[in-house]
């Protein structure tokens, strides 16, 4: 048994200790966490766009107003709906790889590449659920705001958005999570992330099992502590449903 | 007050309004029954363009409501609408949701319509729940501040869609007491409902909504006791 141990202690210094190997590890949590952070504001923003334009479109196609706000909005909602069969019809690896060697060739950046590749990504996901957020909330609150005065854009944020985000939380979060795994791939394109950065040592010291572990681990703490916030707003935001 | 012009709307094929040509007079209280899917909320809805008219014109207060380039939003302003299911925003306090229309269209200072909210809430006698949630009341209640809520943006017409069809039966006569009293008030009121008692005591206008068309009207006493067609006598004995 203590020498199962003396044997542990011996790779964990090779591992991390010597050489300051730990530095692969933090560098590459500083790296994952920037780029999960960066690309979720952009995965965000295009998201509550895209449900925003895509729900405009369905709920106006009945009135008669102006002819060509409503021709623009129809250009737009098809532009929307390309973009989502794309980006979810194909795997987040290759739109990477064709950024990175495509598209965005010509940026120095890895970092901006991953963000750019993970937000556009994150968006078409995020979209969608902005939008059953949307769509769960009562056709009644949508006419009750209208019916006092209240414009279109005034009765989304003010009365539909706040009701929709509560709604699609849970989903949120589990989107969130998702996409802090998925930067992992970013090691594809040799940008030094959490997982390229356990590999790295892996690669030096031929140890696997400590490494690989250490980063499994990090993974694992960072999404049980997002969820325990986020479990913490939601509580927060359901402070109107007590009955 | 309110012209409706050869009113037609169909939702695909399904014709559910056919050529309605009515007038209401300031003052009147024009009660609305009808067999379901008679057209009467339909009907009720079209009249601040909820629906939007097929075919006809809509004219409120001298505008043409169907005319494109009419602001419903301000139109709107000054016609109240009770649902049926009150829709209050389950997100905002009792006063948040008298204050936020009023607020937001910059018709009141935020203090002023607190103070209105104040003073409306004290008629109904809801006046501790200002601070409540809607999901913390009973039906009657919310139904009450729905009312109370169209009411702050002061308008000149009310428009009631089935107010008290999804509330417990001892809950009805809270809230039929308060459109009683808005109606003794003077208020317009166009008010679809199935509750024959306050049609009888309260309208002093009854349409009889059949297929899309108003089959008959009159004054309800005379609707009640002798109706001309089959189809309403047919109706009023199943439900009187």
């Amino acid at each position: 048994m203590s020498e199962w141990f003396s044997e542990l202690h011996a790779k964990f210094i090779l591992d991390f200790v010597e050489k300051q190997r730990w530095m692969y590890i933090v560098d590459g949590l500083k790296i994952t966490l920037l780029v999960t952070l960066l690309s979720l504001i952009l995965g965000l923003a295009i998201g509550a766009l895209i449900a925003v334009i895509r729900t405009t479109h369905d709920q106006l196609r009945e009135e008669n107003v102006g002819g060509i706000g409503k021709k623009l909005l129809g250009v737009a909602d098809g532009i929307c709906r390309l973009y989502l069969t794309i980006i979810r019809g194909t795997p987040t690896l290759v739109q990477l790889l064709l950024m990175f060697f495509v598209f965005l060739s010509t940026c120095n950046s890895k970092v901006t590449v991953a963000v750019i590749t993970f937000g556009i990504n994150s968006g078409a996901y995020v979209a969608e659920i902005f939008r059953s957020g949307i769509m769960a909330v009562d056709a009644g609150q949508m006419e009750a705001g209208r019916s006092l005065g209240l414009g279109y854009v005034d009765t989304m944020i003010q009365i539909i958005m706040p009701q929709a985000i509560k709604n699609c939380l849970p989903a949120l979060v589990n989107e969130m999570i998702t996409l802090l795994k998925e930067t992992s791939i970013c090691g594809y394109i040799g940008l030094n992330e959490l997982t390229r950065g356990g590999d790295i040592i892996r690669g030096v010291t031929f140890d696997a099992l400590l490494p690989l572990m250490v980063v499994a681990m990090i993974y694992l703490v960072l999404v049980m502590f997002f969820t325990w916030v986020m479990g913490k707003i939601e509580r927060r935001l359901r402070e109107s449903d007590i009955r | 007050m309110i012209y409706v012009n050869h009113l037609y709307k169909s939702f695909g094929d399904h014709e559910v309004l056919h050529d309605i040509t009515e007038h209401i007079e300031p003052g009147e209280k024009v009660v609305i029954i009808g067999p379901s899917g008679s057209g009467k909320s339909t009907f009720l809805r079209c009249l601040n363009l909820l629906e939007h008219p097929t075919k006809g014109q809509v004219i409120f207060d001298g505008i043409d409501l169907t005319d494109p380039k009419t602001d419903i939003n301000k139109v709107r302003q000054h016609m109240g609408m009770v649902f049926q299911h009150f829709n209050l925003f389950p997100h905002k306090t009792i006063m948040d949701n008298i204050t936020l229309a009023p607020v937001r269209l910059k018709l009141m200072k935020p203090e002023e319509a607190r103070e209105e909210a104040l003073k409306l809430l004290r008629r109904v006698n809801l006046e501790e729940k200002a601070d409540a949630y809607p999901g913390q009341l009973s039906g009657g209640q919310k139904q009450r501040i729905a009312i109370v809520r169209s009411l702050a943006m002061k308008p000149k017409m009310m428009l009631f869609d089935e107010p008290t069809s999804a509330l417990d039966p001892e809950m009805v006569g809270e809230v039929l007491e308060f459109m009683k009293q808005l109606a003794e008030e003077g208020m317009t009121m166009a008010v679809v409902t199935h509750e024959m008692g306050f049609a009888r005591e309260v309208g002093t206008r009854l349409f009889f909504m059949d297929e899309g068309r108003i089959l008959e009207q009159g004054h309800p006493k005379e609707v009640f006791d002798d109706p001309k067609e089959d189809r309403t006598r047919e109706f009023l004995s199943k439900v009187l």
